[in-house]
């Protein structure tokens, strides 16, 4: 794939003032990426990842570095599940020692700021560090390889089960320009380790900054990691994300992806099953309205045999929004007996809203189960006949309809504060949209 | 004073005239058959009644309890009293039927002025009524319709209607693919309902229905014009002679 780079103006300057020192291997590692990200530039519609959504605006944007900002406790109230009893807090891109605590963690469990790791817990760090999120040919993993800093790490030893779910809260703000973070978040959970992990993105609405945060997650043998990502960025915001995971034998992954803010959002997934007997769950549930844009794209792929993986996708869309979703599922020549299932879906509210899906399977074993399916359209009119002849009104049925679509996901989190805030902000946004659909139909 | 007065109505669907001038009149307490041969309109005149979109009346009246139905939408119909039990009943994912069954009995009563039911109340309502019906555990449990076989998913219709408690039921084939046993269940469940304020409209293709649900009236619908009206032997007449004997006529 021909990637015209396009001269990225718009960094060059903030890439010469990228952070120094620190590390020496840290320090190679943030110039390839600046390097890469040179060559690469922000990508264009010429891309085949990038065909449907555009991101030129980013060049034509001058990005600030993002720095401290005013209010970061206050900017924690309004979102899902701030209050958890163990929460990392990062602002901007930077850790935030005061508003974040992890009292209560079994011993030897690290969770904190990634910069402290970086010295403290260098074995760890350099040997997980950047083996998952490949910036050789992902734009926005090079440009946050090359500002790596700061952000959250957390670290699971062999055998601990861990009750308490950790919550990394990324606030992002600004106060006057518009800035740039690149939080960066590193989990590694050891042998037989089980935790829950929850990634939260928020930003108040209003402010413009692009956030480009990259994550790696490492299941252990037999070990188990729940990961939660809940984006409620500015709708003003850029949100731009990868999160990549690696599962090794008899171990298990599970993604649940929830977006709900940005004005441009990509989130990437991108799971290899490396090791036999591994299972992956990988759901995500978006909400688009106005003029958003949200794209997913996902990559499935079995490295080893006997892995199973399970996908749900499924997106709500109103105004005139677009979605893209992309799901690739690879299977390589050794996962025999892999059993992979895809799923997308997607509910248009409106004439207006668009979405492009694609499913792409790379199958390269004989002996594997397989299968994908994409539905899009309106809601089942008939399904709303049925419920206004029990005397609901269309509104009440139509609400009954689009709640039942989304709780397949939302009933797959398995923490219960955490869920039910989450239902409640994402029905609430879903009300506000609706009654932006009746304003315009009368 | 009546309670359903049909007058020359006329109903287009999908472009084409099916119902040209039904006129029928129903009164509490009464069960009426429509029956008649496949394309008679007997189900256009069934969902027509209940306010489906894709069925647009052209012309005639319909006064129901001295209201003009028409104007009504399907759910303000629910809510003052008129139930369909569908001929193939929506299967609605991810809606548990049980709570599907509250918030629809909670619309009526909130419309009526009636406090809303709590779970326990609501749950000794269900029970007393499941009864009759066999509606077990587990269907009240499963989301509304999904993966019901047929003969559950026409319990269920009948099950609705027994917690609904309408005015005027409008039964739409509720026959179709039922085996014996449980074409039984379901004419136990609608006996049981029968009552000097309450009406039914039965729509069937066959005379089986009504030897267990025995109607007060009968009316054969042919070409979208009641062509003939009598009492329960007409069914007999039918059974005997088929729609044949009535296109001849």
């Amino acid at each position: 794939m021909t990637q015209l780079a396009e001269k990225p103006a718009a960094f060059a300057m903030a890439l010469e003032k990228r952070p120094t020192g620190g590390a020496r291997w840290l320090e190679d590692l943030r110039s390839r990426g600046a390097a890469r990200f040179a060559a690469l530039g922000i990508p264009t519609v010429r891309d085949e990842d990038w065909r449907f959504t555009n991101v030129s605006v980013l060049n034509s944007v001058e990005f600030a570095p993002a720095g401290p900002i005013s209010g970061a406790a206050e900017r924690l109230h309004g979102f899902a599940y701030t209050d958890a009893p163990v929460r990392l807090v990062i602002v901007n891109g930077r850790f935030d020692t005061t508003l974040s605590r992890t009292k209560g963690l079994p011993a030897g469990v690290v969770a904190g700021s990634l910069a402290a790791a970086i010295t403290d817990h260098a074995d760890v760090v350099q040997r997980y560090f950047g083996q998952l999120a490949d910036f050789t040919s992902r734009s926005f993993v090079a440009l946050n390889t090359a500002f790596v800093q700061d952000g959250a790490f957390v670290y699971v030893p062999d055998g601990v089960v861990l009750d308490t779910p950790i919550h990394i809260v990324f606030v992002s703000g600004a106060d006057a320009t518009t800035v740039m973070a690149h939080p960066r978040t590193l989990i590694v959970g050891g042998a037989g380790s089980q935790a829950r992990i929850i990634e939260s993105y928020i930003g108040t609405t209003g402010e413009s900054y692009l956030n480009n945060a990259v994550s790696e997650v490492f299941v252990g043998e037999n070990g188990s990691i729940d990961h939660y990502k809940v984006q409620q960025e500015s709708v003003d915001a850029y949100h731009i994300a990868s999160l990549h995971a690696h599962t090794s034998r008899s171990s298990r992954f599970s993604s649940h992806s929830f977006t709900l803010g940005g004005r441009i959002v990509r989130n990437d997934a991108v799971v290899i099953l490396d090791g036999e007997g591994g299972d992956c769950t990988l759901n995500g549930l978006y909400l688009a309205d106005r003029e958003r844009l949200v794209d997913n794209h996902t990559t499935m792929d079995h490295a080893k045999a006997h892995c199973g993986s399970h996908e749900v996708y499924k997106g709500i869309l109103g105004g005139t929004s677009r979605a893209v979703f992309n799901g690739k599922i690879i299977v390589r020549q050794d996962a025999q007996k892999t059993d992979a299932k895809q799923t997308n879906r997607a509910l248009l509210l409106t004439d207006g809203a668009t979405i492009n899906t694609k499913p792409q399977l790379e199958i390269f074993a004989d002996d594997v189960k397989c299968t994908h399916g994409a539905a899009i359209g309106q809601l089942d009119e008939e399904a709303i006949f049925y419920l206004r002849t029990r005397g609901m009104t269309y509104a009440e049925a139509r609400d009954m309809l689009i709640h039942a679509f989304a709780g397949q996901v939302l009933e797959g989190v398995q923490i219960e504060p955490l869920r039910e805030s989450l239902e409640a902000e994402l029905f609430d946004q879903l009300a506000r949209d609706l009654a932006e659909v009746d304003g315009a139909g009368q | 004073m009546s309670m359903l007065e049909v007058r020359n109505l006329q109903v287009k669907a999908e472009d084409k005239d099916i119902l040209k001038g039904i006129d029928l009149t129903v009164n509490p307490g009464e069960v009426h058959a429509i029956m008649g041969p496949n394309g008679s309109g007997k189900s256009t005149l069934a969902r027509a009644l209940s306010g489906h979109p894709e069925y647009v009346v052209t012309g005639g009246e319909v006064i129901y309890e001295g209201k003009d139905l028409l104007a009504m939408d399907p759910d303000e119909r629910a809510r003052e009293g008129v139930f369909m039990a569908f001929q193939y009943p929506v299967e609605i994912a991810g809606v548990n039927n049980s709570y599907f069954l509250k918030a629809a009995l909670n619309a009526k009563r909130k419309h009526h002025g009636q406090p809303e039911l709590d779970a326990m109340e609501f749950m000794q309502l269900v029970q007393e009524k499941a009864k009759l019906l066999e509606i077990d555990r587990s269907m009240l449990t499963r989301a509304v319709n999904e993966g019901f076989s047929g003969g559950e998913k026409k319990r269920n219709e009948i099950f609705q209607m027994a917690l609904l408690e309408p005015k005027l039921a409008i039964l739409d084939e509720t026959d179709s693919g039922l085996d014996i046993d449980a074409l039984k269940l379901v004419a136990n469940g609608v006996n049981a309902m029968r009552s000097p304020e309450r009406a039914f409209i039965v729509v069937t293709h066959y005379q089986r229905l009504l030897n267990y649900i025995v109607p007060d009236f009968v009316h054969v619908l042919s070409g979208g014009k009641i062509v003939k009206s009598g009492g329960k032997e007409l069914a007999h007449e039918l059974e005997a002679k088929g729609y044949g004997w009535i296109d001849a006529a």
